[in-house]
């Protein structure tokens, strides 16, 4: 049997883990399915249907994942965090509720609409139901994210105490709402989300293109949909992936100015140092490091001082204050250190993946480069990897804290929670979880293999569907 | 610092802020016993459908309404949180492995219908078919005992009266089922669906009496012989009667009509009884669970200005479907 605390960890971490995919697909598909749908409506060009309708599936199969998968964590802080609900249930319970009357009402209903209504509506309603999807999904972002930065940089609260129990409670909403942490965190996740949206699309296009060969003036089959698939993501990746690494590099600023001890641990610094290198590739030359990185000791292509300029804003000397300097044992670095890495390096990967295609574009060769289609196909995934890691960085980093500076993770989990029951559910959601995962790839599998609608089949008019299907506009 | 003023130190308009969301929990429990019941109704009576165009019609039946309408279960649980965080956190601790079946049997139920969809061999078909009855079926069961529980303050994973109510629940559930197939289908298909609403309504009847006779008997502590829990109970009766005589003259919208009526006599009748204890079994009355006046003000603002517009996307949701299925009717 687990310990409780541990269990309880373990466990939020995988639901969380898990749950994530799901909103990153459907936030990031909403942008897409607005504009599919917009377009769908203002012009004659059925490749619009044919991109709305087979995006509708994917986000359709992905919202209800995120639905079954999302209730359980509403439900997980009451029964494994009950004391850290009961502490804080005054400043967190009301973003959830929110959550759920603002945002998932507004999803759930309208998804019914967009997905089974488009014979029964009028075109106007049925732009409304796209955008009200959309904007749900948004929305639960909001709000879900103010109660999560809250927990990072908490204000606008008091302490009390009633009856030996510690209560967190709510003196200025406005402070605590619109806390530092939450614009950050909002801007970086949903570029995040669009952004891997993107590369997903472009990896299912490339690969249809790559597989069947699809040149620049086949007209057979849906060889237009896959390029303008190919296209339009590649926009969107032009714009989100350098736009995610500049943002990042100032909110790593501002995580140094909020929480300097997670900064210490997403870099390793041990010992208050100053012109602390940035290693973008660390290389571990024994096991050691891996498990236990300390900045000094790492061999690395560094840049000299990278790691002071991004903390300082754009001073190499400034200095760091090493993790020995705070009262509280340091998070577990080796997981904040690497995972912080992998984000980066991802990053960066694709912002040369979105110049490496912007290139072959201008060339002319977008459909010919069998290796940049490679590349996409193998990226595909990549983007929800690096808000997996991201996140990581983020929750693993504000160890031992679950409310930053108020309340310890072991104080938070619920106090009569028994090893045995813990654990039992542990290993039910590691099986289910698993199940989960398995059905939702085999489906989302087929429905790739599958392709677009037939143009055929679609339902628009004889003259409408004759005009426009050639050329990629 | 902002100064919010009286905004901070006394109720708004000086309602009764603490019973008014003890009130509106319950009602948003309603909600989703009600309009997610009808959809766990669907799944239990897709048991009894063999043939596959049925089966089609009643998944198109439930299709665009199940997911908006579990949503409220979500909003239960977040107004619960944010209203009584102590009575959230206590209740969900302690029925720890009971609120996971729960949470089981709904991600059988979710999935279910959407797996069934995605490919048309039989053996696929059949097993997502079970799963969908299983987890619609089971999803009410738990709920039912968690409520007992919850008012009887019995810790326990099982108990008689957890499992009574329980059995009653799914019976309610089945109830709404009919009646809402009652609108939503023809022909033969409505004919035997029917034939269960009689069968289910007694079924309810029975197990609500039990529960009667149990809390009389055993559980005097609870109060049910007063004046607004016979009440509730009378009304149950009236409304049951009014269920079966608009069945019986195949008047089905009106036969719908009844059950909230029934959902909404349950839910209020848990709630008197608690009240003004909010968890009998910590001892956590309503207004020691109740958070402080600034962010209850926030809420209660929130919420009159958000279930309006709730309703209304509902409204356009069900309104967009209402009618019968046509056969063949699914994704566009
Ligand atoms: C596609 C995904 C993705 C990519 C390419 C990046 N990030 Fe990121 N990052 C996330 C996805 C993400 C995230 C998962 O969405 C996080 C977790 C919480 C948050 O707000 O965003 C995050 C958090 C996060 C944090 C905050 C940790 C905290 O709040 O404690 C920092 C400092 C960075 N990122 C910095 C970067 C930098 C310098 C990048 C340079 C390329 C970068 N990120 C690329
Ligand atoms: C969806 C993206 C998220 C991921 C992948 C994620 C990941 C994690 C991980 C890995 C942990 C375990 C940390 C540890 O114990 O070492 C954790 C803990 C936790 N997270 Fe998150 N998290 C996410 C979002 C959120 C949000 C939005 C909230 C709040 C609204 C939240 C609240 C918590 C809480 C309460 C814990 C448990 C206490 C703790 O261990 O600190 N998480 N999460
Ligand atoms: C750890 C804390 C989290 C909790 C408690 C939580 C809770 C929930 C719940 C209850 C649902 C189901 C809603 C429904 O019935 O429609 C859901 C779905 C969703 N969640 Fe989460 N969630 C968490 C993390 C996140 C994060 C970090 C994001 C994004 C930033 C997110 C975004 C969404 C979205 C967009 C949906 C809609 C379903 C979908 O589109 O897949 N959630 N979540």
């Amino acid at each position: 049997m687990l310990d409780p605390v541990i269990a309880s960890r373990l466990q939020f971490a995988l639901t969380t883990i898990v749950h994530i995919i799901f909103p990153v697909m459907s936030m990031g598909l909403a942008p897409f399915l607005i504009y599919f749908t917009w377009k769908d409506i203002r012009t004659d060009d059925p490749v619009y249907e044919q991109l709305r309708r087979f995006w509708t599936k994917i986000f359709a199969i992905s919202f209800v994942v995120g639905t079954v998968t999302g209730i359980v964590l509403e439900f997980e802080f009451g029964t494994n965090f009950a004391a850290f609900s009961t502490a804080a249930g005054e400043l967190f319970g009301g973003p959830l509720a929110a959550e759920g009357m603002m945002a998932f009402m507004l999803e759930a209903t309208f998804l019914g609409v967009f997905v089974f209504g488009r014979e029964k509506v009028s075109d106007a309603l049925y732009m409304v139901s796209a955008v009200a999807v959309g904007l749900g999904t948004w929305l639960s972002a909001v709000w879900i994210l103010i109660a999560n930065s809250w927990m990072q940089t908490p204000r606008g609260y008091e302490l009390a105490s009633e009856s030996g129990q510690l209560v967190v409670s709510l003196v200025d909403p406005i402070a605590a709402y619109a806390n530092p942490r939450f614009p950050w965190m909002f801007v970086h996740m949903q570029n995040a989300a669009v952004l891997s949206v993107a590369l997903f699309m472009a990896g299912v296009a490339a690969y249809h293109i790559w597989q069947r060969d699809i040149g620049n003036d086949d007209d057979g089959g849906d060889a237009r949909f896959w390029r303008k698939t190919l296209k339009i993501a590649l926009v969107v990746l032009l714009v989100t992936a350098p736009f995610q690494a500049i943002h990042g590099d100032a909110y790593g600023r501002h995580v140094y100015e909020t929480q300097p001890q997670k900064f210490a641990a997403m870099e390793a610094v041990w010992e208050t140092d100053s012109y602390v290198p940035e290693y973008i590739f660390a290389v571990p030359t024994s096991l050691e490091h891996i498990t236990d990185p300390r900045a000094k000791e790492l061999l690395g292509i560094g840049i000299p001082g990278g790691a002071s300029w991004l903390a300082s804003g754009g001073d190499p000397q400034a200095e760091i204050t090493g993790l020995n300097e705070f009262e509280t044992e340091a998070p577990p670095v080796a997981i904040v250190f690497w995972s912080f890495r992998l984000m980066v390096a991802a990053g960066f990967w694709f912002i040369l993946l979105a110049f490496w295609a912007a290139y072959r574009w201008w060339t002319d060769e977008l459909y010919d480069d069998d290796l940049l289609h490679k590349a996409f196909v193998g990226s595909s995934l990549l983007g929800i990897f690096a808000v997996e890691v991201g996140w990581i960085v983020t929750e693993v980093g504000r160890q031992p804290w679950v409310i930053q500076g108020v309340l310890k993770t072991s104080d938070g989990v619920s106090p009569g929670l028994t090893g045995f029951e813990a654990t039992l559910t542990l290993v039910g959601f590691a099986v289910v979880y698993t199940g989960l995962l398995g059905l939702y790839t085999y489906v989302i599998r087929r429905i790739i293999r599958e392709g677009p609608p037939s143009l055929d089949s679609l339902k628009t008019t004889p003259q409408t569907a004759s005009t426009g299907v050639t050329g990629d506009d | 610092m902002t100064d919010y003023g009286a905004f901070a130190t006394d109720p708004l308009f000086g309602l009764p802020l603490e019973e008014l969301w003890f009130g509106l929990v319950f009602f948003i429990l309603g909600m989703f016993l009600f309009l997610d019941g009808f959809d766990f109704g669907v799944g239990a009576l897709f048991a009894t459908r063999e043939d596959e165009a049925e089966r089609e019609t009643l998944l198109a039946a439930i299709g665009p309404f199940w997911d908006g309408n579990e949503v409220w279960l979500v909003v239960f649980g977040g107004a619960l949180f944010a209203a009584f965080p102590a009575v959230y956190a206590n209740l969900f601790s302690r029925h720890y492995l009971l609120m996971f079946a729960i949470l089981g049997a709904l991600i059988l139920r979710g999935l279910a219908p959407e797996m069934y969809e995605q490919r048309h061999d039989e053996t696929w078909q059949t097993w997502w078919g079970r799963s969908f009855v299983a987890g619609s079926v089971s999803a009410p069961f738990f709920l039912g005992v968690f409520t007992a529980h919850w008012l009887l303050g019995i810790d326990s994973l099982v108990s008689i009266p957890g499992v009574v109510v329980g059995l009653a629940v799914v019976a309610l559930t089945v109830v709404a089922g009919v009646g809402f197939l009652g609108m939503k289908t023809r022909g033969a298909l409505r004919r035997d669906i029917v034939g269960y609403g009689p069968k289910a309504i007694g079924a309810y009847l029975a197990l609500v009496v039990a529960t009667l006779v149990y809390l009389v008997v055993f559980r005097t502590d609870i109060g049910l012989l007063a004046p607004l829990p016979l009440a509730l109970v009378v009304v149950t009766l009236v409304a049951a009667g009014g269920y079966l005589a608009t069945l019986r003259a195949e008047r089905y919208t009106l036969a719908f009509g009844t059950v909230p009526i029934l959902v909404f006599a349950l839910v209020a009748l848990v709630a008197v009884l608690l009240f003004p204890l909010a968890d009998p079994a910590a001892g956590l009355t309503v207004s020691d669970a109740i958070i402080s006046i600034l962010p209850l003000n926030i809420l209660s603002v929130a919420s009159a200005l958000l279930l309006p517009l709730v309703f209304t996307y509902f409204g356009i949701l069900y309104s967009t479907f209402s009618g019968p299925i046509e056969t063949g009717e699914s994704y566009s």
